[in-house]
């Protein structure tokens, strides 16, 4: 008797009641407070440490994080795949690139023409598509991603094939942004800012309205939901971000073409906000992170990095498709 | 005038005529029903009446408005609400967040209401848990409002469809064979809900069922309709001992001798 208790015993602290002490951990507000103020901490003290090169790197993923949060709200929040995300990112990016070079206009002027754009381009492409059911709409947003690129190849005032190059860097307090240190700080601030907007927005009114379309559009429509609205909304919203983060991508590198914005950086971003855990704001998190940071691990495999990257990536979606992020405890 | 007048309606699905020139009535504060055999249309008509269906012909007027070309988003707004024949819960959310779906058309805060956490979007989110929480007791599972609504019996699962029903604060409900695999015990107490639902909230009720003991109980007027056609209305007793009713229910004497 006593030693069949024990075997259980074990047998759940093995399995579950770690896991269940780690849920009694993070449930508890302080403590969730006490763990982002220990990463920010770390985020803040990480340059005094890393060269150049990991600051890129961190810029990097703090800024896929972004793309990431921004597309989990089309795709996790609302349940609309989006093949094309990498259109709103270019709008952003374009748009400031354009208002710089050819124009002059201060850098922090392009981001409300950018969040404009944005939210014209989520209209455009978004209205007259978002009646369509997933397959359809999945289409239509790959080919709205490839139009944006193949325009910006193609017109003049984007630069064409060649792109934009002379972006001016922008000035903020006095301070002229044009250090890897400071990119990172910037990326990084963004990143908390999604974080944060993506936060408010999935416990809201509205947050709610995307889960009830997203379970069962029609029993949604029946409760007085506006499903076209409601879809409509989270396009907009995941287009500003896009947007935005094109505008800092471009002071950044200070030159863009259309070949960032091919398809597969559409697809890359969804993969991390899939592989992460769609819908589930640290899971999307740690999708950004994963998409940036496993590929720099896997140099030390050289020539067959990318064919690592895949196979883990394969293998993960395989035996976690629900994404790396664990459900929160029901 | 009526609160719901449904006026000569024809629904067809490519050459199969559903339902054929139904009119029917019904008044503010009365509980309604709508009845007929399997297939007969019942359905369809609700589908009709919520904007899910668009009727080749006729007119559906609610509160004096015509509600044929309108999206059933907005007719839900106007103040009609319906249940579904086979519960259509939003499953992996929780009982509570389910019911506040239906003050959704109630409320207005958008994406920087909720960013900002603006004042009137935090009157709205604790109007709809206020609203929520009332409709959850009146139905009487308000001990269940945490527990995600799959992991709830059968029974339960249907008095939170109507919770939400209630929520969206409606003049009419529509409620679709709300009987369906209740118990007995289960049944007399739906009867009592429909009475409350029209005694203390003032809400007209329109029925489906196929339990004629509850129907004939509840009832204050009845429409009978087969094959899609009205073929008797009155009270219960008229109805009950109506021979086309019975007829189509029971099928033809010459059949059965035959």
């Amino acid at each position: 008797m006593g030693g069949n208790h024990q075997d259980a015993a074990v047998a759940e602290l093995s399995t579950g009641g770690l896991r269940n002490r780690i849920y009694d951990i993070v449930e508890v507000r302080r403590n969730r407070y006490a763990i982002y103020a220990a990463l920010t901490v770390g985020v803040m003290l990480l340059p005094a440490f890393a060269n150049n090169y990991v600051m890129e790197v961190f810029s990097n993923a703090f800024f896929y994080v972004t793309l990431c949060l921004g597309l989990n709200i089309v795709v996790g929040y609302a349940g609309l795949l989006d093949l094309g995300y990498a259109a709103f990112f270019a709008v952003g990016a374009y748009t400031t690139g354009i208002l710089t070079s050819h124009f002059h206009v201060n850098f922090w002027l392009t981001i409300p023409f950018a969040v404009g754009f944005s939210i014209v381009a989520g209209v455009i492409i978004g209205g007259p598509t978002l009646r369509l059911r997933s397959d359809y709409l999945a289409i239509v947003t790959l080919g709205f991603g490839e139009i944006v690129r193949i325009a910006a190849r193609n017109l003049k005032i984007t630069g064409g094939a060649s792109g934009l190059i002379g972006i001016e860097r922008p000035v903020l307090l006095g301070l002229e942004l044009s250090r890897i240190q400071h990119y990172y700080f910037v990326f990084f601030v963004l990143a908390v800012v999604a974080i944060l907007i993506s936060h408010r927005l999935q416990h809201s009114r509205l947050g709610r309205a995307w889960q009830y379309v997203r379970e069962d559009e029609d029993a949604a429509e029946a409760m007085g939901i506006n499903r076209v609205a409601v879809k409509l909304y989270a396009y907009i919203i995941g287009a500003i971000f896009g947007g935005v983060a094109g505008c800092f991508f471009a002071a950044k590198m200070t030159a863009i073409s259309p070949e960032t914005f091919q398809f597969n950086q559409s697809v890359l971003i969804l993969l991390g906000v899939v592989l992460g855990g769609m819908g589930k704001i640290p899971g999307v998190i740690v999708g950004g992170l994963v998409l940036v940071l496993f590929p720099e691990f896997f140099r030390q495999f050289e020539q067959f990095r990318l064919l690592v990257f895949a196979v883990v990536m394969l293998v993960i979606m395989l035996y976690r498709p629900q994404g790396i992020w664990p459900e929160s405890r029901q | 005038m009526a609160l719901l007048e449904v006026k000569d309606i024809n629904l067809s699905f490519g050459g199969l005529r559903v339902i054929k020139n139904l009119s029917f009535e019904v008044d503010s504060g009365r509980i309604v029903s709508l009845i007929g055999p399997n297939g007969a249309g019942k359905t369809s008509v609700f589908n009709c009446l919520t904007g899910f269906y668009r009727p080749q012909e006729g007119e559906i007027f609610f509160d004096g408005e015509s509600m044929l070309r309108r999206k059933p988003h907005k007719i839900t707004q106007r103040g009609m609400a319906r249940t579904f024949q086979n519960l259509r819960l939003f499953k992996n959310m929780t009982v509570l967040e389910n019911v506040m779906s239906g003050m959704h058309c109630r409320t207005s805060a958008g994406p920087i209401g909720a960013v900002l956490r603006l004042p009137h979007e935090r009157r709205e989110e604790a109007e709809i848990l206020r609203v929520s929480e009332e409709c959850l007791d009146f139905v009487g599972i308000i001990d269940k409002k945490d527990r995600a609504a799959a992991n709830l019996p059968y029974g339960d699962q249907r008095r939170v469809e109507w919770a939400r029903a209630l929520a969206t604060q409606p003049k009419l409900m529509l409620l679709d064979e709300p009987a369906a695999g209740l118990n007995y015990d289960e049944k007399e107490r739906l009867i009592g809900l429909i009475r409350r639902i029209r005694d203390e909230r003032g809400v007209t009720v329109l029925l489906i069922e196929h339990d004629m003991g509850l129907v004939m109980k509840v009832s204050e007027r009845i429409t009978v309709i087969d094959y899609g056609e009205k073929i008797a209305e009155g009270t219960a007793d008229e109805v009950k001992n109506d021979p086309r009713v019975i007829e189509a229910y029971l099928g033809k004497e010459e059949d059965e001798a035959a």
